[in-house]
């Protein structure tokens, strides 16, 4: 294997962050996964998107140059083929909370992709992954909280 | 024992029905199917929880923080691997084991946490796979992880190892015959052991020189 790979894992997540033309993956073209990846490859990132429903990819922006890959994430194939191998990062984004955590576990010991977030709707399955070396977003805590904020209540929340 | 199986299907039934004669057996089963739940507590007389598994909720309601073991048999990975994690890591489970629908994650869901995963998909194959033909070997077996099989391997008649002592077959390093069933007599093999046509040979051998020993003895279908 690659003499590199001896190292501690740290300075390899460094050296894949560092590298430019290291891809970010994205899985799940919805509304979330088109915005990201539309925006990261407008910022001169090569981008790889992933859905298993080709029609998913109408959503990117017109001028999106990155890779589109057709396929279940949950096999590895798939993520071999998306090219998670050299990934930098991994952005999970389906609207499934089980597949998302699934590929993300995935991304992070098979793939050793050194920064991978996944979105998570579930607060209390979001606890549970951050044992996980996963960093998950909640987009109903981040809803939440930005409600919160503009609602006071005297006893704290 | 408490288990609680999570999942739908016909398995989820047969599996009920299987445990429910077992003695001390206490059974939950959480399945999101409307139509299986109510024919489950109708004609098994089981506990069913109408809901998804894979919310830590509802499996700590089903009895996860004293149950022995936790069975995910969903159609779909994420879901098993899920109930697999949330029934270990919250609920410190002992047991938990899934079905693995894509043969390719079996060994990630070891990696993950999962105590034992089942591919269906490849134990098929793997018979299928076997030259010698798939009736003649049953009862595979998967142990430690999938990496050591037991399986019962019939000799035919014309079988190459057929009229040969044991301590002569050559059999690979990692496989070993573990007894010999002629008749209704189970035989621990010596060395000086000769095998017969309709033996049944319990073989113990690693994947990887599973299908060698297995030709082995029995030969291939060709023949």
């Amino acid at each position: 294997m690659n003499p590199e790979q001896d190292g501690p894992a740290s300075l390899l997540d460094a050296v894949r962050l560092n590298d430019p033309v290291a891809p970010v993956v994205i899985v799940g073209c919805g509304r979330l996964g088109a915005m990201l990846a539309s925006r990261l490859s407008r910022g001169e990132r090569r981008v790889v998107v992933v859905d298993r429903n080709q029609a998913a990819f109408a959503q990117l922006d017109a001028d999106f140059s990155g890779f589109r890959v057709t396929g279940d994430a949950t096999e590895l194939e798939v993520l071999r083929e998306a090219g998670l191998e050299q990934a930098a990062y991994l952005l999970v984004t389906t609207e499934k909370d089980t597949l998302n955590l699934m590929v993300a576990q995935v991304g992070r010991t098979v793939f050793s992709v050194p920064q991978v977030m996944a979105r998570v709707y579930d607060p209390q399955r979001e606890s549970l992954y951050r044992a996980f070396d996963i960093e998950t977003i909640s987009p109903t805590s981040l809803t939440a909280l930005a409600f919160l904020q503009r609602t006071p209540a005297p006893g704290g929340y | 024992m408490r288990v609680i199986l999570a999942g739908e299907g016909r398995i989820i039934y047969h599996l009920a029905r299987q445990f429910r004669q077992k003695h001390g057996m206490r059974l939950v089963i959480v399945t999101p199917n409307e139509d299986e739940a109510r024919t489950l507590s109708r004609r098994l007389g089981v506990q069913v929880i109408l809901n998804d598994a894979t919310v830590p909720a509802i499996l700590e309601e089903a009895g996860a923080l004293r149950a022995d073991a936790v069975l995910a048999l969903t159609p779909h990975d994420e879901d098993n691997l899920a109930i697999c994690q949330i029934a270990r890591q919250l609920y410190q489970v002992p047991r938990v084991i899934a079905l693995v629908n894509d043969p390719d994650n079996e060994e990630i869901f070891h990696r993950l946490g999962v105590t034992v995963a089942i591919s269906a998909t490849r134990i098929l194959s793997i018979l299928l796979e076997e030259e010698a033909g798939f009736e003649a070997i049953g009862q595979m077996i998967a142990l430690a992880k999938g990496r050591v099989a037991v399986s019962e391997v019939v000799l035919r008649h014309e079988a190459p190892a057929v009229g040969r002592r044991v301590d002569s077959l050559e059999l690979p390093e990692d496989a070993l015959i573990g007894g010999i069933i002629r008749s209704d007599n189970v035989l621990i093999p010596k060395g000086p052991t000769q095998l017969q046509g309709e033996d049944r040979i319990i073989l113990i051998a690693t994947e990887d020189c599973l299908h060698q020993a297995i030709s082995l003895l029995a030969g291939t279908a060709a023949e």
